[in-house]
């Protein structure tokens, strides 16, 4: 008996945190882990499941992962159900209490965001890969990084509470140059409020809104569900019809589809970055739109835009 | 019906009320100016009361619908409208004049939609509800099959699954399986996965960690049947699975991720029978994984296996087992390929009348992804039988899935096997139908 708590007291005293340790945070995406690091600065240590230019939706399980997150402190997900199919196993094979869902150290970020397409009426996998609460690709809209970057400050806040000032001096610099930003954004995109494109999948619906983009159609029949001849014969239809001449695909889809839809209609196919790390010089949240937007306003001007 | 109410504004719909009545009336034949006017004043309190019944009806099927899919069903309108009213007109009335008594409840009662912004959870009764999903798995062979083989069409079993956490500290899953003549408790354990000194605890009936394929259920595999060594040495589709507890922990250092599990079972499963309640049956797991740069990885594993098995009172069963899985996926098209090597080698020494048998035997597959929805396969079969270790069986299998989506597949499986003790090789054509509705699980790895 006493051996026993000797040994307990043993693997107590291990496994106690040393006073002001950064704050070891674990996100599935990189773009949580670039908002964490905005905030959180040299008090943090940040790791990212997912890679910026690999599906979301399908991150394997490698156990590799369950080691990081056995050491978090605070694990930062997309939520909406988009790690659905790998996130829960790795959580629970952590043997970590700190971030099981509900404990103090998860995070949902898309709590405190602007979700779109949120389901109202009945949904079934008829209509694909439908997400019940909502399109969880919302971090591209750089208001809601905002948003995600304000509930971070504050869990971190509460989690280190010597630093708390720290955080949200870091949040309001960030929040001062991300609104600097997105009026530079939102000047190069102002010619082409109200032009119609096409997406591969539906990835960008806050991106688009954000910027007044109108999307018109998906290379994708349904979420999930890859193309069809008899949808793409369609979606080339209502192209023309519609005269739209960009299409926006993701990195990790082929792009034998949109290019050929692309010949048939004259478009011009454009691979965006729907991540920070989706192209090497996306180092961070603000590059992400600096590139994106970049990208889309010379792609337009070379097409004539309108 | 239900665009209509719920688009038009409830103005609209409770002066449309109010004309209902009047309508109603004009449709009973007129026998004098008083009779008319108390018909119309019975009709009123027979719509009323109507109304009073049709709200409270499509109250609880509304509350009922929302329960079940968090949403309201375009068919609950015409639904809560079967009872023929007076008139025709009457009964087109009702429905339209019910949000017009009670204008406070919204259009029918049509539950405000979750804020398109800044959402949070949707409240609703039935969230503590566990995940549920079903899984049909059928199997259909053809072929010149001496000696037995799957049934021609068969509905091989239907899996149900709840699971749920139970609260902060544990969480749990039921897995049952309905099959032709049975239907059984697959898995069913409670998982503590927070305990102290990095323990993940499992209790409960549940499959068990001997090697790979073992642990998963037959939706998982990734080819129709169990290998030769799996059917011969280990216990075939139920394994060694039984009643015990699993302890696992991960072993921390700085090279590879290093997991032991021990798990004690009662001891009666497919291979072990224990005589007496002390004769417990132990399984042990030793699994090292490493990443091999960001696309590939390697999955080593060492198991040991030990009780009872039933022949007399103190004769037993020994099994080791090592397994061995390379994996490549590039991340950038991980949906469209990825290549899978995997063995898996198993020794078993059962003590039995006269003496022991020392049987050995294994399986080879090799998995390519080619396009989204395609995966081939091919694995070669190779073992000995545990209570005669003469008797060796082969067999080679080319295995070609079709993956309409995430929650379907299609696949065929040619399989050519030579079984120890007949002459003829067996040449078979398997094919499998899987599908899965309900909750969205986990990717298998």
């Amino acid at each position: 008996m006493r051996l026993l708590s000797i040994v307990t007291l043993a693997a107590l005293a291990a496994s106690a945190p040393a006073a002001n340790a950064a704050v070891n945070v674990m996100a599935s995406t990189e773009d949580l882990a670039d908002l964490t690091r905005q905030v959180g600065g040299d008090k943090v240590k940040v790791e990212s499941i997912a890679r910026g230019y690999q599906d979301p939706h399908f991150v394997e399980a490698k156990p590799s992962f369950i080691l990081k997150l056995a050491k978090a402190d605070l694990l930062v997900v997309v939520g909406r159900e988009l790690e659905i199919g790998w996130l829960p196993p790795l959580v629970q094979q952590s043997r970590n209490a700190k971030i099981q869902p509900g404990a103090e150290g998860y995070l949902d970020a898309s709590l405190t965001a602007k979700i779109l397409e949120i389901p109202t009426g009945q949904i079934t996998r008829a209509m694909g890969d439908v997400h019940p609460q909502g399109n969880p690709h919302y971090w591209l809209d750089p208001g809601n990084g905002r948003h995600i970057a304000k509930a971070i400050a504050d869990k971190l806040a509460k989690m280190a509470p010597a630093d708390a000032a720290y955080f949200q001096s870091r949040y309001a610099d960030f929040d001062k140059r991300l609104a600097e930003a997105e009026k530079r954004w939102d000047a190069q995109m102002a010619p082409y409020k109200g032009l119609k494109i096409v997406t591969y999948h539906r990835s960008w619906p806050n991106f688009t809104d954000r910027f007044g983009l109108d999307v018109i159609g998906y290379v994708e029949p349904r979420p999930g569900i890859p193309p069809s001849p008899s949808h793409t014969i369609d979606l080339i239809g209502e192209m023309k019809r519609q005269n739209v001449k960009l299409i926006l695909v993701e990195p990790y889809f082929d792009l034998k589809t949109p290019n050929s839809i692309a010949r048939e209609t004259g478009a011009t196919v454009l691979v965006l970055a729907p991540s920070v790390g989706g192209d090497k010089d996306i180092t961070d949240f603000l590059k992400l739109f600096d590139h994106d937007v970049d990208l889309v306003v010379s792609a337009l001007k070379q097409t004539g835009g309108k | 019906m239900r665009p209509y109410l719920s688009s038009v504004p409830g103005l609209l719909l409770a002066v449309s009320g109010v004309l209902a009545s009047p309508a109603a009336a004009a449709q009973s034949p007129p026998a004098g100016q008083a009779q008319a006017g108390d018909e119309i004043a019975s009709l009123r309190r027979e719509l009323a009361s109507l109304r009073d019944e049709y709200t409270s009806r499509i109250t609880a099927i509304e509350s009922r619908l929302q329960a079940l899919e968090g949403g309201r069903s375009a068919t609950a309108a015409p639904e809560a409208t079967p009872a023929p009213g007076p008139t025709p007109q009457a009964t087109a009335a009702v429905p339209a004049a019910v949000p017009a008594a009670v204008p406070a409840g919204g259009a029918m009662g049509e539950t405000p939609p979750t804020p398109p912004v800044y959402g949070g959870g949707s409240a609703s009764s039935k969230m503590f509800n566990p995940d549920m999903a079903a899984i049909g798995n059928f199997v259909g062979a053809a072929g010149k099959s001496p000696g037995g083989g799957e049934p021609s069409l068969n509905m091989q079993e239907a899996e149900l699954s709840f699971q749920a956490v139970v609260d902060p500290y544990a969480r749990a899953d039921f897995f049952v399986t309905v099959g032709p003549d049975e239907v059984a408790l697959e898995e069913g354990f409670i998982t503590f996965p927070t305990l102290p000194g990095g323990l993940l605890a499992k209790v409960g009936k549940f499959r068990d960690a001997f090697g790979k394929v073992d642990g998963m259920h037959a939706h998982v595999l990734p080819f129709i049947d169990r290998p030769l060594v799996s059917t011969n040495l280990l216990g075939g589709e139920d394994a060694l699975a039984d009643s015990g507890i699993s302890v696992a922990r991960l072993l921390p250092n700085p090279w590879l991720f290093l997991e032991a599990t021990a798990q004690v079972y009662q001891g009666n499963s497919a291979i072990f029978a224990a005589p007496t309640r002390g004769d417990l049956a132990y399984v042990g797991h030793l699994r090292a994984y490493r990443d091999l740069g960001e696309s590939t990885n390697l999955d080593l594993g060492g198991s040991f296996a030990y009780g009872h098995n039933g022949v007399t009172d103190d004769t037993t069963t020994r099994l080791w087992g090592i397994d061995a899985t390379l994996r490549w996926k590039p991340l950038r098209r991980s949906i469209y390929t990825h290549v899978l090597a995997r063995g898996e080698m198993t020794w078993s020494r059962r003590e039995q009348l006269p003496g022991a048998q020392s049987s050995v035997g294994g399986y080879g597959y090799l998995e390519y992804q080619f396009a989204r929805r395609w995966t081939s396969g091919v694995r070669y079969d190779n073992s000995e039988r545990a209570a005669d270790s003469g008797i060796r069986d082969t067999g080679g299998s080319f295995i070609l899935t079709y993956r309409p989506s995430e929650f379907s597949l299609v696949r065929a499986q040619y399989r050519r096997t030579s079984l120890g003790d007949v002459d003829e090789a067996r040449n078979e054509l398997l094919f499998q139908f899987l599908f899965a509705i309900g909750a969205h699980g986990a990717h298998p790895f």
